[in-house]
Protein backbone atom coordinates (compact mmCIF):
# COMPACT_ATOMS: atom_id res chain seq x y z
CA UNK A 1 0.00 0.00 0.00
CA UNK A 2 1.22 3.42 -0.81
CA UNK A 3 2.43 5.40 2.67
CA UNK A 4 1.36 8.47 3.46
CA UNK A 5 3.95 11.24 2.71
CA UNK A 6 5.25 13.68 5.80
CA UNK A 7 7.12 16.47 3.52
CA UNK A 8 9.23 19.59 5.36
CA UNK A 9 8.97 22.74 3.35
CA UNK A 10 12.49 25.06 3.90
CA UNK A 11 12.06 28.73 2.16
CA UNK A 12 15.30 29.50 0.78
CA UNK A 13 16.61 33.15 0.71
CA UNK A 14 19.73 33.57 -0.80
CA UNK A 15 20.82 29.96 -0.54
CA UNK A 16 20.19 30.05 3.29
CA UNK A 17 17.19 28.24 4.92
CA UNK A 18 14.96 30.97 6.59
CA UNK A 19 13.01 29.95 9.76
CA UNK A 20 15.90 27.12 10.56
CA UNK A 21 16.17 28.03 14.41
CA UNK A 22 16.84 25.05 16.83
CA UNK A 23 18.33 21.55 16.39
CA UNK A 24 20.33 19.28 18.55
CA UNK A 25 23.31 17.67 16.58
CA UNK A 26 22.79 20.58 13.98
CA UNK A 27 26.17 22.95 13.72
CA UNK A 28 24.29 25.36 11.02
CA UNK A 29 20.65 25.15 11.05
CA UNK A 30 20.47 27.76 8.01
CA UNK A 31 22.37 25.49 5.73
CA UNK A 32 19.82 23.87 3.23
CA UNK A 33 22.37 20.95 2.34
CA UNK A 34 22.43 19.85 6.31
CA UNK A 35 19.22 20.52 7.55
CA UNK A 36 17.67 18.73 4.19
CA UNK A 37 19.78 15.75 5.16
CA UNK A 38 18.97 15.86 8.84
CA UNK A 39 15.13 15.88 7.57
CA UNK A 40 16.31 13.30 5.35
CA UNK A 41 17.73 10.96 8.08
CA UNK A 42 14.78 11.90 10.63
CA UNK A 43 12.59 9.74 8.06
CA UNK A 44 11.05 12.75 5.84
CA UNK A 45 9.66 11.00 2.30
CA UNK A 46 9.71 14.50 0.63
CA UNK A 47 11.45 17.87 0.69
CA UNK A 48 9.99 21.19 -0.56
CA UNK A 49 12.56 24.01 -1.13
CA UNK A 50 11.13 27.15 -1.84
CA UNK A 51 13.08 29.35 -3.28
CA UNK A 52 11.42 33.05 -2.29
CA UNK A 53 14.65 34.94 -3.34
CA UNK A 54 13.94 37.73 -5.79
CA UNK A 55 17.06 38.99 -7.05
CA UNK A 56 19.10 37.04 -10.27
CA UNK A 57 22.12 36.58 -8.06
CA UNK A 58 20.47 34.85 -5.28
CA UNK A 59 18.79 32.77 -7.60
CA UNK A 60 22.24 31.83 -9.11
CA UNK A 61 22.69 30.94 -5.39
CA UNK A 62 20.06 28.09 -5.18
CA UNK A 63 19.99 26.18 -8.34
CA UNK A 64 23.64 26.12 -6.77
CA UNK A 65 22.51 25.12 -3.42
CA UNK A 66 19.95 22.93 -4.99
CA UNK A 67 22.80 21.09 -7.19
CA UNK A 68 24.58 20.39 -3.73
CA UNK A 69 21.47 18.72 -1.69
CA UNK A 70 20.56 16.42 -4.60
CA UNK A 71 23.98 15.54 -4.79
CA UNK A 72 23.59 14.03 -0.98
CA UNK A 73 20.32 13.37 -0.33
CA UNK A 74 18.38 10.52 -2.14
CA UNK A 75 15.10 11.49 -1.40
CA UNK A 76 12.52 13.18 -3.85
CA UNK A 77 12.87 17.12 -4.06
CA UNK A 78 10.08 19.50 -4.97
CA UNK A 79 11.16 23.07 -5.88
CA UNK A 80 8.83 26.16 -5.89
CA UNK A 81 9.49 29.62 -5.90
CA UNK A 82 9.78 32.06 -9.18
CA UNK A 83 9.13 29.31 -11.92
CA UNK A 84 7.39 30.82 -14.56
CA UNK A 85 8.59 29.43 -17.57
CA UNK A 86 9.37 26.33 -19.34
CA UNK A 87 12.97 27.43 -18.95
CA UNK A 88 12.80 27.64 -15.15
CA UNK A 89 11.68 24.01 -14.89
CA UNK A 90 14.56 23.21 -17.05
CA UNK A 91 16.90 25.01 -14.92
CA UNK A 92 15.89 23.05 -11.56
CA UNK A 93 15.41 19.71 -13.03
CA UNK A 94 19.06 19.89 -14.29
CA UNK A 95 20.04 20.25 -10.52
CA UNK A 96 18.35 17.10 -9.32
CA UNK A 97 14.90 18.50 -8.60
CA UNK A 98 12.12 15.31 -9.34
CA UNK A 99 9.49 17.86 -9.24
CA UNK A 100 8.61 21.27 -10.30
CA UNK A 101 6.02 23.40 -7.96
CA UNK A 102 4.02 26.41 -9.64
CA UNK A 103 1.61 29.02 -8.22
CA UNK A 104 1.42 32.78 -9.79
CA UNK A 105 3.44 31.40 -12.57
CA UNK A 106 0.50 29.27 -13.15
CA UNK A 107 -2.03 31.98 -13.05
CA UNK A 108 -0.21 34.79 -15.21
CA UNK A 109 -0.13 32.18 -17.85
CA UNK A 110 -1.88 28.89 -17.26
CA UNK A 111 -0.71 27.07 -20.60
CA UNK A 112 2.59 26.71 -18.54
CA UNK A 113 1.24 23.90 -16.84
CA UNK A 114 0.22 22.03 -20.16
CA UNK A 115 3.09 23.01 -21.82
CA UNK A 116 6.03 21.86 -18.98
CA UNK A 117 3.59 18.88 -18.49
CA UNK A 118 3.95 17.61 -22.01
CA UNK A 119 8.21 17.87 -21.81
CA UNK A 120 8.65 16.24 -18.49
CA UNK A 121 5.36 14.14 -17.57
CA UNK A 122 2.51 15.05 -15.30
CA UNK A 123 4.40 13.89 -12.41
CA UNK A 124 6.96 16.44 -12.89
CA UNK A 125 4.56 18.98 -12.00
CA UNK A 126 2.62 20.31 -9.00
CA UNK A 127 0.52 22.81 -8.34
CA UNK A 128 0.57 25.13 -5.42
CA UNK A 129 -2.74 26.88 -4.71
CA UNK A 130 -2.97 29.81 -2.07
CA UNK A 131 -6.58 29.74 -1.11
CA UNK A 132 -8.80 31.28 1.24
CA UNK A 133 -12.47 31.76 1.50
CA UNK A 134 -13.98 35.03 0.87
CA UNK A 135 -17.82 35.80 1.29
CA UNK A 136 -17.69 31.58 1.80
CA UNK A 137 -16.49 31.06 -1.56
CA UNK A 138 -12.82 29.28 -1.91
CA UNK A 139 -11.17 32.28 -3.85
CA UNK A 140 -7.38 31.51 -5.40
CA UNK A 141 -4.37 33.89 -4.03
CA UNK A 142 -1.83 35.11 -6.19
CA UNK A 143 1.61 36.69 -4.86
CA UNK A 144 1.87 34.54 -1.54
CA UNK A 145 -1.10 34.87 -1.07
CA UNK A 146 -1.50 38.73 -0.85
CA UNK A 147 -3.77 39.07 -4.25
CA UNK A 148 -6.98 37.90 -4.36
CA UNK A 149 -7.39 36.09 -8.28
CA UNK A 150 -11.09 36.20 -8.04
CA UNK A 151 -10.92 32.85 -9.21
CA UNK A 152 -12.77 29.93 -7.61
CA UNK A 153 -10.74 27.57 -6.27
CA UNK A 154 -11.89 24.81 -6.57
CA UNK A 155 -12.32 24.98 -10.75
CA UNK A 156 -8.65 26.57 -10.67
CA UNK A 157 -7.17 23.22 -9.51
CA UNK A 158 -10.00 20.89 -11.33
CA UNK A 159 -8.36 23.06 -14.97
CA UNK A 160 -4.84 22.77 -13.93
CA UNK A 161 -5.51 19.33 -13.32
CA UNK A 162 -6.65 18.39 -17.12
CA UNK A 163 -4.02 20.78 -18.14
CA UNK A 164 -1.65 18.29 -17.05
CA UNK A 165 -0.79 19.04 -12.81
CA UNK A 166 0.32 15.42 -11.44
CA UNK A 167 0.20 16.84 -7.84
CA UNK A 168 -1.85 19.49 -5.85
CA UNK A 169 -0.83 21.21 -2.83
CA UNK A 170 -3.64 22.84 -1.21
CA UNK A 171 -2.33 26.29 1.08
CA UNK A 172 -5.15 27.53 3.24
CA UNK A 173 -4.22 31.09 4.31
CA UNK A 174 -7.63 30.77 6.32
CA UNK A 175 -5.74 27.43 8.98
CA UNK A 176 -1.94 28.61 8.13
CA UNK A 177 0.27 29.77 11.01
CA UNK A 178 -3.11 28.87 13.35
CA UNK A 179 -1.83 25.73 14.51
CA UNK A 180 -5.38 24.44 15.10
CA UNK A 181 -5.37 21.91 12.07
CA UNK A 182 -5.25 21.30 8.57
CA UNK A 183 -8.78 22.83 6.83
CA UNK A 184 -10.49 19.54 6.33
CA UNK A 185 -13.95 21.44 4.69
CA UNK A 186 -11.09 22.55 2.16
CA UNK A 187 -9.28 19.50 1.33
CA UNK A 188 -12.50 17.84 1.16
CA UNK A 189 -13.68 19.66 -1.84
CA UNK A 190 -10.53 19.48 -3.76
CA UNK A 191 -10.28 15.44 -2.81
CA UNK A 192 -13.80 15.37 -4.42
CA UNK A 193 -12.76 17.29 -7.51
CA UNK A 194 -9.83 15.42 -8.70
CA UNK A 195 -8.34 12.10 -8.81
CA UNK A 196 -4.67 13.45 -8.45
CA UNK A 197 -2.57 13.28 -5.61
CA UNK A 198 -3.47 15.85 -2.97
CA UNK A 199 -1.01 17.67 -0.38
CA UNK A 200 -2.37 19.00 3.04
CA UNK A 201 -0.97 22.28 4.11
CA UNK A 202 -1.52 24.93 6.39
CA UNK A 203 -2.68 24.15 9.96
CA UNK A 204 -0.70 21.91 11.53
CA UNK A 205 0.18 22.30 15.29
CA UNK A 206 0.67 18.89 16.31
CA UNK A 207 0.84 15.66 15.72
CA UNK A 208 -2.81 14.86 16.05
CA UNK A 209 -3.55 16.97 13.47
CA UNK A 210 -1.90 14.66 11.12
CA UNK A 211 -3.90 11.48 12.46
CA UNK A 212 -6.87 13.49 12.02
CA UNK A 213 -6.12 14.63 8.61
CA UNK A 214 -5.14 10.93 7.37
CA UNK A 215 -8.24 9.61 9.04
CA UNK A 216 -10.92 12.25 8.12
CA UNK A 217 -9.46 12.12 4.56
CA UNK A 218 -8.11 8.86 3.22
CA UNK A 219 -7.73 10.22 0.15
CA UNK A 220 -4.74 12.91 0.74
CA UNK A 221 -1.89 11.93 0.42
CA UNK A 222 0.42 13.64 2.48
CA UNK A 223 0.95 16.22 4.97
CA UNK A 224 3.16 19.06 4.19
CA UNK A 225 4.53 21.69 7.09
CA UNK A 226 7.35 23.98 7.91
CA UNK A 227 7.76 25.78 11.79
CA UNK A 228 6.79 22.80 13.37
CA UNK A 229 9.20 20.80 12.28
CA UNK A 230 11.81 23.17 11.85
CA UNK A 231 11.20 24.47 15.80
CA UNK A 232 11.31 20.82 16.77
CA UNK A 233 7.69 21.19 18.13
CA UNK A 234 6.37 18.11 16.53
CA UNK A 235 9.23 15.32 15.08
CA UNK A 236 8.92 13.64 12.19
CA UNK A 237 10.13 10.43 14.07
CA UNK A 238 7.64 10.69 16.62
CA UNK A 239 5.38 11.36 14.39
CA UNK A 240 5.42 9.06 11.87
CA UNK A 241 5.53 6.11 15.05
CA UNK A 242 2.40 7.63 16.14
CA UNK A 243 0.47 7.48 12.75
CA UNK A 244 1.48 3.60 12.37
CA UNK A 245 0.73 3.17 15.92
CA UNK A 246 -3.14 4.46 14.73
CA UNK A 247 -2.67 2.23 11.56
CA UNK A 248 -1.84 4.78 8.97
CA UNK A 249 0.37 3.09 6.41
CA UNK A 250 3.56 5.60 6.92
CA UNK A 251 7.61 4.55 5.86
CA UNK A 252 9.42 3.83 9.04
CA UNK B 1 33.56 1.41 -14.03
CA UNK B 2 29.93 1.83 -14.34
CA UNK B 3 27.98 3.17 -17.69
CA UNK B 4 24.88 4.94 -17.13
CA UNK B 5 23.47 4.97 -20.76
CA UNK B 6 22.23 8.84 -22.08
CA UNK B 7 19.94 8.60 -24.33
CA UNK B 8 18.54 11.86 -24.17
CA UNK B 9 15.80 10.57 -21.64
CA UNK B 10 15.15 12.26 -18.30
CA UNK B 11 17.66 13.27 -16.62
CA UNK B 12 21.02 11.68 -14.94
CA UNK B 13 21.82 13.77 -11.94
CA UNK B 14 20.58 12.15 -8.88
CA UNK B 15 21.49 8.39 -10.51
CA UNK B 16 25.35 10.10 -10.86
CA UNK B 17 25.31 11.06 -7.58
CA UNK B 18 23.85 8.05 -5.76
CA UNK B 19 26.94 6.05 -7.10
CA UNK B 20 29.31 8.76 -6.11
CA UNK B 21 27.50 8.57 -2.29
CA UNK B 22 28.31 5.10 -2.44
CA UNK B 23 31.57 5.39 -3.51
CA UNK B 24 31.55 3.69 -7.19
CA UNK B 25 32.95 5.61 -10.11
CA UNK B 26 30.09 5.60 -12.84
CA UNK B 27 30.28 8.13 -16.15
CA UNK B 28 27.18 9.19 -17.86
CA UNK B 29 27.83 8.16 -21.49
CA UNK B 30 26.55 8.27 -25.39
CA UNK B 31 29.34 6.77 -26.64
CA UNK B 32 28.08 2.63 -27.53
CA UNK B 33 31.93 1.64 -27.27
CA UNK B 34 31.90 3.14 -23.64
CA UNK B 35 29.55 0.79 -22.66
CA UNK B 36 30.81 -2.15 -24.50
CA UNK B 37 34.43 -1.17 -22.06
CA UNK B 38 32.11 -0.97 -18.82
CA UNK B 39 32.20 -3.50 -16.45
CA UNK B 40 28.13 -2.97 -15.52
CA UNK B 41 25.63 -0.93 -16.92
CA UNK B 42 22.63 1.01 -15.96
CA UNK B 43 19.51 1.72 -18.34
CA UNK B 44 17.30 5.10 -17.07
CA UNK B 45 14.82 6.52 -18.44
CA UNK B 46 11.68 8.42 -17.81
CA UNK B 47 8.85 9.17 -20.26
CA UNK B 48 7.21 7.30 -23.06
CA UNK B 49 8.10 3.64 -24.44
CA UNK B 50 8.01 4.31 -27.61
CA UNK B 51 10.15 7.12 -27.96
CA UNK B 52 12.69 5.91 -25.85
CA UNK B 53 12.73 2.51 -27.60
CA UNK B 54 13.26 4.46 -30.63
CA UNK B 55 16.25 6.71 -29.42
CA UNK B 56 18.19 3.77 -27.59
CA UNK B 57 17.90 2.59 -30.89
CA UNK B 58 18.61 5.54 -33.52
CA UNK B 59 22.11 5.61 -31.29
CA UNK B 60 22.86 2.32 -31.58
CA UNK B 61 22.97 1.50 -27.89
CA UNK B 62 19.99 -1.16 -27.93
CA UNK B 63 22.72 -3.15 -29.94
CA UNK B 64 25.17 -3.15 -27.47
CA UNK B 65 23.18 -3.19 -24.84
CA UNK B 66 21.70 -6.55 -25.97
CA UNK B 67 24.74 -7.95 -26.62
CA UNK B 68 26.77 -6.81 -23.49
CA UNK B 69 23.91 -8.12 -21.74
CA UNK B 70 23.62 -11.93 -23.35
CA UNK B 71 27.36 -11.93 -22.23
CA UNK B 72 26.56 -11.92 -18.68
CA UNK B 73 27.57 -8.30 -17.86
CA UNK B 74 25.44 -6.88 -14.79
CA UNK B 75 22.85 -4.54 -16.16
CA UNK B 76 20.08 -2.58 -14.46
CA UNK B 77 16.84 -0.87 -16.31
CA UNK B 78 15.38 1.58 -14.08
CA UNK B 79 12.00 2.75 -14.31
CA UNK B 80 11.87 3.34 -18.38
CA UNK B 81 14.90 1.23 -18.35
CA UNK B 82 13.39 -1.66 -16.73
CA UNK B 83 10.31 -1.69 -19.28
CA UNK B 84 12.68 -1.44 -21.51
CA UNK B 85 13.82 -5.02 -21.01
CA UNK B 86 10.68 -6.61 -21.74
CA UNK B 87 10.11 -7.87 -25.23
CA UNK B 88 6.87 -5.55 -26.17
CA UNK B 89 4.80 -2.46 -24.42
CA UNK B 90 1.66 -1.26 -24.96
CA UNK B 91 1.97 2.06 -24.33
CA UNK B 92 0.12 4.23 -26.61
CA UNK B 93 0.33 1.72 -29.26
CA UNK B 94 2.57 -1.40 -29.63
CA UNK B 95 6.38 -1.11 -29.28
CA UNK B 96 9.11 -3.82 -29.15
CA UNK B 97 11.64 -3.97 -26.35
CA UNK B 98 14.51 -5.44 -26.04
CA UNK B 99 13.49 -8.26 -24.99
CA UNK B 100 15.75 -8.97 -22.38
CA UNK B 101 13.27 -10.15 -19.97
CA UNK B 102 10.08 -12.47 -20.83
CA UNK B 103 6.83 -10.48 -20.51
CA UNK B 104 4.83 -7.44 -21.70
CA UNK B 105 4.06 -3.79 -20.01
CA UNK B 106 0.63 -2.92 -19.95
CA UNK B 107 -1.20 0.00 -18.64
CA UNK B 108 -1.81 -0.08 -14.09
CA UNK B 109 -5.46 0.76 -14.84
CA UNK B 110 -6.08 -2.79 -16.87
CA UNK B 111 -4.16 -4.72 -13.63
CA UNK B 112 -5.84 -2.45 -10.51
CA UNK B 113 -9.91 -1.95 -9.34
CA UNK B 114 -11.13 1.24 -10.28
CA UNK B 115 -11.04 4.57 -8.02
CA UNK B 116 -7.30 4.28 -7.16
CA UNK B 117 -4.79 7.51 -8.77
CA UNK B 118 -2.64 6.89 -11.36
CA UNK B 119 0.37 7.10 -11.47
CA UNK B 120 1.29 4.62 -8.76
CA UNK B 121 3.45 7.60 -7.21
CA UNK B 122 4.88 7.40 -3.63
CA UNK B 123 6.59 4.85 -1.35
CA UNK B 124 5.48 1.45 -1.23
CA UNK B 125 6.66 -1.37 0.52
CA UNK B 126 8.42 -4.41 -1.50
CA UNK B 127 7.37 -7.80 -1.32
CA UNK B 128 9.58 -10.02 -2.39
CA UNK B 129 8.21 -13.33 -4.07
CA UNK B 130 9.64 -16.73 -3.63
CA UNK B 131 12.65 -16.16 -5.93
CA UNK B 132 15.96 -15.86 -4.78
CA UNK B 133 17.57 -12.65 -5.68
CA UNK B 134 20.88 -11.12 -5.76
CA UNK B 135 20.13 -7.58 -6.37
CA UNK B 136 18.01 -7.84 -2.70
CA UNK B 137 20.56 -9.12 -0.87
CA UNK B 138 21.40 -6.08 1.11
CA UNK B 139 17.67 -4.98 1.99
CA UNK B 140 14.82 -6.87 3.26
CA UNK B 141 11.38 -7.73 2.25
CA UNK B 142 8.74 -5.18 3.37
CA UNK B 143 11.48 -2.44 2.63
CA UNK B 144 9.89 1.45 1.33
CA UNK B 145 11.23 2.44 -2.00
CA UNK B 146 9.68 5.25 -4.46
CA UNK B 147 7.83 4.75 -7.56
CA UNK B 148 6.57 6.91 -9.61
CA UNK B 149 4.50 4.94 -13.36
CA UNK B 150 1.64 4.45 -14.99
CA UNK B 151 2.48 1.14 -16.67
CA UNK B 152 3.94 -1.80 -15.32
CA UNK B 153 5.19 -5.56 -16.54
CA UNK B 154 2.66 -9.20 -16.84
CA UNK B 155 3.71 -11.67 -18.10
CA UNK B 156 6.81 -12.52 -16.49
CA UNK B 157 5.94 -14.57 -13.40
CA UNK B 158 9.86 -16.15 -13.38
CA UNK B 159 11.83 -13.33 -13.26
CA UNK B 160 9.86 -11.39 -10.90
CA UNK B 161 12.11 -10.78 -7.56
CA UNK B 162 9.40 -8.06 -6.07
CA UNK B 163 5.56 -6.80 -5.83
CA UNK B 164 3.98 -3.82 -4.46
CA UNK B 165 0.73 -3.89 -3.32
CA UNK B 166 -1.48 -1.00 -5.01
CA UNK B 167 -5.23 -2.74 -5.80
CA UNK B 168 -3.29 -5.59 -7.00
CA UNK B 169 0.43 -7.26 -6.54
CA UNK B 170 2.25 -4.89 -8.90
CA UNK B 171 5.92 -6.05 -10.56
CA UNK B 172 8.32 -3.81 -9.07
CA UNK B 173 11.47 -5.36 -9.53
CA UNK B 174 12.61 -8.36 -12.05
CA UNK B 175 15.89 -10.49 -12.22
CA UNK B 176 16.83 -12.99 -14.67
CA UNK B 177 20.84 -14.10 -14.44
CA UNK B 178 23.24 -11.31 -15.15
CA UNK B 179 19.39 -8.96 -16.07
CA UNK B 180 17.50 -6.78 -13.53
CA UNK B 181 15.59 -4.35 -13.47
CA UNK B 182 13.76 -1.91 -10.59
CA UNK B 183 10.25 -0.12 -11.72
CA UNK B 184 11.04 2.36 -8.43
CA UNK B 185 13.65 4.82 -8.84
CA UNK B 186 16.35 3.34 -6.29
CA UNK B 187 18.29 6.90 -6.63
CA UNK B 188 15.37 8.36 -4.70
CA UNK B 189 14.82 5.45 -2.36
CA UNK B 190 17.02 6.51 0.57
CA UNK B 191 19.96 4.21 1.91
CA UNK B 192 17.55 1.05 1.39
CA UNK B 193 17.70 2.58 -3.10
CA UNK B 194 21.74 2.79 -2.30
CA UNK B 195 21.79 -0.81 -0.83
CA UNK B 196 20.19 -2.10 -4.05
CA UNK B 197 22.96 0.08 -5.94
CA UNK B 198 25.66 -1.29 -3.53
CA UNK B 199 23.95 -5.12 -4.13
CA UNK B 200 24.39 -4.03 -8.29
CA UNK B 201 27.73 -2.86 -8.12
CA UNK B 202 29.53 -6.22 -6.21
CA UNK B 203 28.07 -8.29 -9.37
CA UNK B 204 30.95 -9.59 -11.34
CA UNK B 205 30.69 -10.63 -15.13
CA UNK B 206 29.23 -13.82 -16.47
CA UNK B 207 28.67 -15.00 -13.05
CA UNK B 208 24.82 -15.65 -12.16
Amino acid sequence: MITKRIIPCLDVRNGRVVKGVNFEGLADVSSPVELGQYYSRCGADELVFYDITASAEGRALFTDILCEVARTIFIPLTVGGGINTVDDFDRVLKCGADKVSVNSGAIRNPKLVYEAAKKYGDQCVVLSADIKRVDGVFRVFAKGGRENTGMEAIEWIRQCVSMGVGEVVVNSIDTDGVKNGFDLEMLAEVCDAVNVPVIASGGAGCMEDFTTLFKTLPKVDAGLAASIFHFGEVKIKDLKTKLAGENIPVRI
Amino acid sequence: MIAIIDYGVGNLFSLKSSFAAIGTDAYVTRDPAAVAAADKIILPGVGAFGDAAKKLRDCGMAEVVTAEARRGKPLLGICLGMQLLFEKSYEYGEHEGLGLIRGEIRPIAEQISEGLKIPHIGWNALQFTEKPSRLFRCIKNGDHVYFVHSFSGTGCAESVIATAEYGAPLVSAVEDGSVFGCQFHPEKSGDVGLNILRAFCSMEVGKC
